[in-house]
């Protein structure tokens, strides 16, 4: 008996990238442009969609919702017109804190595809593991909202990392809290240096014109290369 | 993180690439800028490895720094602590990760039979 090494040099996560890769092929062929939408839970995810989706200028938009158990948020968005599907991950998926590229693809089938230009898969409420794993998707951006404190992009930075927008939620809030938002930003520039951010508050309406152009562009982004 | 996953990813891939030798050896890189927990991560592979030809083997765990590169001045710099991504030279955002990203296997050790020993019988 003899040793032998073997070289593999494997991402450790390819069997989800490859998945992933197959969902963006299925996107891509419906024109559907897919947004995967993170946040710490109660960053108010539901509550943006509900306000910004049903009103965009020549869009069709979907979600996909991602919770781990019961169909609340699902319910709001149909509450709103909003074509959307339920995935939970206790419902054979272990109760996983994330959505995976696995988890996406089993709901491809519910999906109205062909009757959307932009879905929007939101993802469990957790600023750690959506952040890791590609489910399909083009683009992703996440919300963080005024009552989670200046320092998460420190303590969460590939989270802050991995998404092209940064919405900073609940702005109506400020004048309650010693909520710094230069210092904020300042933080944000420093772990992921010049990302676009928007403050917004779902619930007044400030800054939400300005989120439902960056999603009617986006969605305008069907088939571009990966 | 999910290191149970991973351990599983891990695993996966370690027996796909031993093709049912004993697996003596496993050496994986993982990045600073991964959310993984080494100890935590050493500790699932343990437990999805057991009763398959990987159970036992050595891990051998390569902690890769994060290393950015300036696009602007080339600067290079490791990440220490804060995550601070902007260039400390010239303060430009365009910024590149050379190293830091990985979570991979990078190669195994396995048990082979002597080519004498199969000759012999």
């Amino acid at each position: 008996m003899h040793r032998v090494k073997v070289r593999v040099v494997e991402d450790a996560l390819d069997a989800n990238n490859t998945i992933a890769a197959a969902n963006r092929a299925d996107f891509d062929r419906d024109n559907v442009t897919v947004l995967n939408l993170m946040s710490a839970p109660g960053a108010g995810k539901t509550t943006l969609l509900v306000e910004a989706l049903p009103n965009l200028e020549g869009v069709r938009a979907g979600v996909l919702e991602g919770d781990v158990a019961g169909s609340l948020d699902a319910d709001r968005l149909a509450d709103v017109h909003v074509p959307v599907t339920q995935l939970n991950t206790d419902q054979g998926f272990g109760g996983e804190c994330h959505l995976d590229a696995n988890m996406v693809r089993s709901a491809l089938p519910s999906l109205p595809l062909s009757e959307l230009d932009l879905l929007v898969i939101e993802n469990v409420g957790n600023l750690v593991c959506p952040a890791e794993f590609r489910v399909g998707e083009d683009a992703r951006a996440m919300v963080s909202s005024v009552t989670e404190g200046e320092d998460k992009p420190l303590k969460y930075p590939l989270m802050f990392r991995a998404c092209e927008l940064v919405i900073l939620n609940k702005v109506d809030l400020l004048p309650h809290l010693d909520f710094d938002v230069e210092k904020f930003l300042y933080h944000l520039d420093g772990v992921h240096p010049g990302v676009p951010h928007l403050l917004v508050s779902a619930r007044t309406g400030e800054g939400m014109d300005e989120l439902r152009d960056w999603l009617e562009k986006l969605a305008s982004r069907a088939g571009a290369p990966a | 993180m999910h290191e149970l996953s991973v351990a599983s990813a891990v695993l996966d891939t370690v027996l796909r690439h031993a093709e049912d030798r004993k697996v003596l050896a496993v050496t994986l890189r993982i990045g600073h800028l991964r959310q993984v927990v080494p100890d935590s991560l050493m500790f699932y592979y343990e437990m999805v490895s057991r009763e398959t030809p990987a159970e036992g083997a050595r891990i051998e765990l390569v902690l890769v720094p994060a290393r950015l590169r300036c696009d602007g001045c080339e600067q290079e710099w490791e990440l220490e602590g804060t995550p601070e991504f902007r260039c400390p030279r010239c303060a430009v955002s365009e910024v590149g990760v050379i190293a830091g990203n990985e979570l991979e296997v990078d190669s195994i050790e396995v048990e082979e039979e002597d080519s004498a020993c199969i000759a012999s019988r």
